[in-house]
């Protein structure tokens, strides 16, 4: 029997991205699209869902640190071990011409290695990145390098215009059009996205997460409504999620109970 | 074409094949989903009297085609929670086991009480769980435990009380004659086998709980092993489970003598799909083989056995049947 299910790899490189996301690579050889995620495993304490942030290789995974794994990983050290499986999922079609990346938080770590191959495949990139404060915009110069015009919110407006991401794509989408409009963050600020597309023509794309357990759609861990973000996911066509009960309102914890998003 | 529905314990099923607990278990879309696409019937996760988060990550393991390894730890959001899953199910029409676990049969009682009251057409005792945390022995393993539980729960409830037995045993013959004791309608066999996986460059199992449960084709010999000495030695009816991947692979279990399946791994293999592939093929395939129903193939396999010369001394129980 061949096991090809979990690789171990050691982490080639591990760079403080903002004051509280880090950015692990590491070589695993399988073909990745952008999008989809790996399972993450930190030997002797958790196994954890992560979109990749980088597709190539070496592969990566940019990681907001708040849980207690995430915090684990923060004591990850070039050369120490980690478990990869994956990658699971589907991906974003990066075919649209004109696209408007909105990425709020730890959001754009799965937005900007999309927004990379369009960028390099022809299309025109328009980013709004919105952070808390200045120095925690994630990859604000990863999406100049790939050429995107880049719009910026911070809550306390310690740069570009103070308030909402949502707020800046919403002028971004009243005053342009778009073949289609990406977006990752927290869910109730992808429903204020899809809200403020309703008037134009572009079709909504939704980045989900969920928590995982086996990622291969046994343990119904990650569903919502009819789907599994696992499998049926973690994209997903605004039209397929926005009417959905728990979008943005609820989440299962690992019990499986339903709580407040 | 042939009659597929089923009956189970009074129970009447559109079709054999159940959707296996711990599987699509969660949500109360994704067991209407599993109704949808087909399911004879769907079993609920195993629900205890409080929420549990369950193992941490790592908690299941593929072995690629031989099927998973899994040490969920048995998440579960708890009965107080659980009802308005269930209610979602219902309504899609779709007929609902719910399974239920303990630590101890007050908790059995209690949560099978509870469970009843949402509708369930039947109650799955799942009586594979660990006794105390950590020490790895299970209720099930011990036929008085198994006898007492039963007895406890049936008692309390109307609904038929279909005991799910451990394939861990030396006996499962005698856990399932235990079950009959207590009064079970039905047995359910297997859960998973105990198993383990270990990562030879971190040295450390896999799995964060270490030992583990193993699930699909591995173990579908085991399980056709105790459908048929069950079915040997008693009269009760069976559930097979453990590895159906295919109409062939749930006549195999119909044939040693159970009257329906249960479909788990499957499911993460193929999508849930696999339900309306199954109904289909196994349709045509008793088409094929001359059988007017399922019911009619129930334990078509036994009394066929080469026998050696028998010993002067009776080496198994006389058959009941
Ligand atoms: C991920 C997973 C979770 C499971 N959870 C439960 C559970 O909560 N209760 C239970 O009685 N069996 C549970 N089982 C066991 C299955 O119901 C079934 O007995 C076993 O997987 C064998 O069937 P299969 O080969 O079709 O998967 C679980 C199995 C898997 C793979
Ligand atoms: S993580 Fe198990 S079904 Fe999606």
């Amino acid at each position: 029997m061949i096991r090809l299910f979990r690789t171990i790899v050691p982490v080639e490189t591990y760079d403080q991205e903002t004051p509280s996301t880090v950015t692990l690579r590491f070589r695993y050889p399988a073909a990745a699209r952008p999008g989809q995620f790996v399972m993450v495993w930190i030997p002797g304490d958790d196994e954890i869902p992560m979109s990749l942030s980088y597709t190539g290789n070496p592969k990566g995974i940019t990681v907001k640190v708040m849980g207690p794994t995430s915090r684990a990983i923060q004591h990850l050290r070039p050369g120490d071990r980690i478990g990869i499986r994956g990658p699971y999922g589907n991906a974003f079609d990066t075919s649209p011409k004109k696209i408007l990346v909105v990425g709020g938080g730890s959001g754009a770590a799965v937005l900007a290695p999309a927004a990379e191959i369009a960028a390099a495949q022809g299309s025109r990139i328009t980013v709004a990145l919105g952070a808390t404060v200045a120095p925690e915009l994630l990859f604000e110069e990863r999406f100049q390098r790939m050429g995107a015009r880049v719009a910026i919110a911070t809550d306390d407006g310690s740069k570009g215009s103070k308030g909402y991401v949502t707020e800046v794509a919403a002028e971004l989408l009243r005053a342009e059009s778009f073949d289609a409009v990406w977006t990752c963050g927290p869910e109730v600020m992808m429903r204020k996205v899809i809200d403020a597309a309703a008037g134009s023509r572009a079709p909504v794309v939704c980045s989900l997460e969920r928590v995982m357990k086996c990622a291969l759609g046994l343990c119904d861990a990650c569903a919502i409504g009819p789907y599994h973000v696992c499998v049926d996911g973690p994209v997903f066509p605004a039209e397929r999620i926005a009417g959905l009960r728990d979008f943005g309102r609820f989440k299962r914890e690992s019990s499986g109970r339903l709580v407040p998003a | 074409m042939a009659d597929l529905s089923v009956d189970l314990a009074g129970v009447r099923l559109r079709n054999p094949f159940l959707l296996a607990s711990g599987i699509w278990g969660e949500s109360g879309d994704s067991l209407g989903g599993a109704w949808k696409a087909g399911a004879g019937g769907v079993i609920t996760k195993s629900i205890g009297r409080l929420p549990r988060p369950g193992y941490p990550n790592p908690t299941i393991e593929s072995l690629e085609r031989w099927g998973f390894l899994n040490a969920m730890g048995l998440p579960n959001p708890g009965i107080e929670e659980y009802p308005k899953e269930i209610e979602t199910a219902r309504a899609t029409g779709a007929t609902v086991i719910g399974s239920v676990f303990g630590a101890d049969a007050a908790e059995f009682v209690d949560v099978a009480e509870r469970m009843e009251r949402t509708g369930v057409v039947a109650l799955e005792l799942n009586l594979s769980c660990p006794h105390t945390e950590g020490l790895g022995s299970e209720i099930g393993q011990d036929p008085a435990e198994v006898e007492a539980i039963t007895r406890a729960v049936r008692e309390r409830v109307r609904v038929p009380v279909i005991v799910k037995i451990t394939p861990n045993t030396a006996d499962p013959v005698g856990l399932a004659r235990a079950a009959e004791r207590g009064g079970a309608a039905a047995i359910s066999a297997i859960n998973t086998v105990r198993a383990l996986a270990i990562d030879v460059h971190l040295r450390r199992p896999t799995l964060s709980h270490g030992l583990g449960g193993l699930s699909g084709p591995a173990i579908k010999p085991i399980g056709l092993a105790c459908v048929w000495q069950i079915r040997e030695a008693l009269t009760i009816p069976i559930v097979g489970v453990g590895g159906v991947m295919t109409a062939e692979d749930a006549l195999e279990y119909v044939m040693a003598g159970a009257c329906a399946v249960e479909v788990g791994t499957a499911v993460a293999f193929e999508g849930i799909g696999v339900f309306g592939r199954l109904v289909e093929s196994l349709g045509r395939l008793l088409d094929e083989l001359g059988f007017e129903s399922v019911r009619s193939a129930q334990g078509a396999a036994h009394g066929s056995e080469a026998r050696a010369p028998m010993p002067a001394r009776r080496r198994r129980p006389p058959r009941s049947r």
